[in-house]
């Protein structure tokens, strides 16, 4: 947005919905670190601590829906200014299922309790979330900077992501084939990556947004997919 | 916002059904002149049966100059001329051996404030009708009847058909004039900021019988109201300094202009 509008309460009234957006995305980048860390180093404090934070994301979540009811009512925005609001409520819902999932993975941690997977089974989910992180930064940078070409460098890259999450599935797999005690964790392991692989779909999502904020247009190309999990399990089965 | 650069009017016709649109006015390179003072800058356009046009821009931009070109009200003031052609149907509406008084009655205009004739609401609308035809008391009566139901408001008056116009509230003096044009049986409806005067009833009340009556007539309208041009229009053109900058599909034109200057006036960024 480079020129301002007459009304400058309503520059204000977008500004202040952005910042929300991008205050979230910070909250949510942080717990899903946070979750993955956890698990990580079996830390059930800090799993504690990642469960009870997501009430902030949440808080702020209906925050940005609020505010953006209440612009939509008082300034009638048109074009780019409706496509602005339009994208923060819909940037922020996704924020909100990422923040969701992190919680859920934390949950996990707790719930597996003493009962902890070797490290080197984590290192895929770890690797998995680096990527995921890497690719939610460049989203929440794209949008924040209305940068276009980034947010679908990040929409095209989520193939990576799924390939990475299609290998631990097949990885954890062999694991329980091995043994059945292991079933328990490994389980709780493949939701985590499920979990990690959404949170990727989110980020591509949050990058479809920023794309329509700036162009008006939704994409219309296909995303490529490298999530293969569905087959994993067939192929997996089939080859012991 | 750079006027600077003005570059060729972007025309495009976003209606996928564009087939099925049938050409009731056609203006092509139009030029108006107030004295020396050039107030339309080559303007085309054109206005499809059955579908309303909304012209929207800044104070001064020549919308509701080009209504006026649109029935040649202009004609009625010296020193004001306009060339290029303007077409209904096939005839040219700038010619000078045009009949005004048949013009004014196929192109009818309602105005910003109510002008109800100071007469009965009956008078108000047979007035008009009997300029044209002379008809039989009965049928009179029923043109009068259909003309106020046609504008909503013959269910409010039934019963007073003998009380002033101008007793009405205002946005019932509108309708009466919405009737008043209906009356004469014209073919296109100008409506010049039809809604400015009146309250938000009245307004949607206006609105809800623009959409009406746009399945019989061709109609236009001009409006500083941008929420409304994108209600009841289904084309929109964006006029700036006597040029028409943009012209298209009016749900494209609200959410995705092409020129920047309409994207800076319906966000409110000018004008």
């Amino acid at each position: 947005m480079t020129e301002q509008h007459t009304a400058k309460a309503f520059d204000v009234d977008l500004q202040d919905l952005s910042r929300m957006v991008a205050e979230m995305g910070g909250l949510a980048e942080k717990q899903v670190a946070d979750a993955v860390d956890a698990l990580a180093k079996r830390d059930t404090n800090l799993a504690q601590r990642v469960t009870a934070s997501d009430v902030n994301i949440d808080a702020l979540q209906r925050e940005i829906e609020e505010k953006s009811v209440l612009t939509i009512a008082r300034r009638q925005p048109m074009a780019v200014d409706l496509r602005e609001i339009v994208g923060a409520l819909r940037v922020a819902n996704d924020l909100e299922r990422i923040g969701d999932l992190a919680k859920n993975i934390a949950k996990r941690v707790i719930a597996l309790n003493a009962e902890f997977p070797p490290p080197k089974l984590i290192r895929g989910v770890e690797h998995m979330t680096d990527l995921v992180l890497e690719q939610l930064k460049a989203v929440l940078d794209a949008y924040g900077r209305r940068d276009d070409s980034k947010a679908m460098a990040v929409w095209r890259g989520d193939e990576e992501i799924d390939a990475v999450c299609t290998s631990v599935f097949r990885e954890l797999l062999t694991y329980m084939m091995e043994d059945p005690r292991n079933i328990t964790f490994c389980i709780h392991l493949m939701f985590c990556a499920k979990n990690i692989e959404r949170m990727g779909d989110h980020a591509t999502n949050i990058a479809e947004t920023v794309h329509y904020i700036i162009d008006g247009n939704p994409i219309t190309e296909r995303r490529p997919k490298g999530d293969t999990t569905t087959l994993a399990a067939l192929t997996g089965a089939s080859g012991n | 916002m750079s006027t600077a650069n003005f570059t060729v009017p972007t025309v495009t016709h976003a209606a996928s059904n564009a087939g099925d649109l049938v050409e009731k006015v056609t203006v092509q390179n139009l030029d108006f002149y107030y004295g020396d003072h050039r107030a339309l800058k080559d303007i085309n356009v054109s206005l499809y049966h059955g579908k309303v046009t909304a012209f929207i821009g800044p104070s001064g931009c020549g919308k509701s100059t080009l209504l006026r070109v649109l029935n040649r009200m202009y004609d009625l003031y010296p020193h004001q001329r306009a060339t290029g052609h303007v077409r209904l149907d096939n005839d040219d509406i700038l010619a000078p051996s045009q009949d005004l008084n048949l013009l004014r009655a196929k192109v009818g205009m309602v105005f910003q404030k109510p002008t109800p004739f100071p007469m009965t609401i009956y008078e108000n609308i047979a007035f008009g009708i009997r300029l044209y035809e002379k008809l039989p008391k009965s049928e009179l009566d029923d043109r009068v009847k259909h003309a106020l139901a046609r504008a909503a408001l013959w269910d409010e008056v039934k019963d007073k058909l003998g009380a002033s116009g101008l007793s009405l509230s205002g946005g019932q003096q509108q309708r009466l004039c919405i009737a008043r044009t209906v009356a004469v049986r014209p073919e296109v409806i100008l409506f010049d900021e039809p809604c400015s005067a009146l309250d938000p009833i009245s307004t949607a009340k206006i609105e809800e019988l623009i959409d009406e009556l746009k399945e019989d007539y061709t109609i236009a309208i001009v409006t500083h109201n941008m929420q409304q041009a994108a209600r009841v229009s289904d084309f929109t053109a964006f006029m700036y300094l006597g040029e028409m900058v943009e012209y298209g599909d009016t749900t494209r034109m609200f959410t995705t202009p092409t020129d920047r200057r309409t994207q800076d006036y319906i966000t409110g960024r000018f004008g």
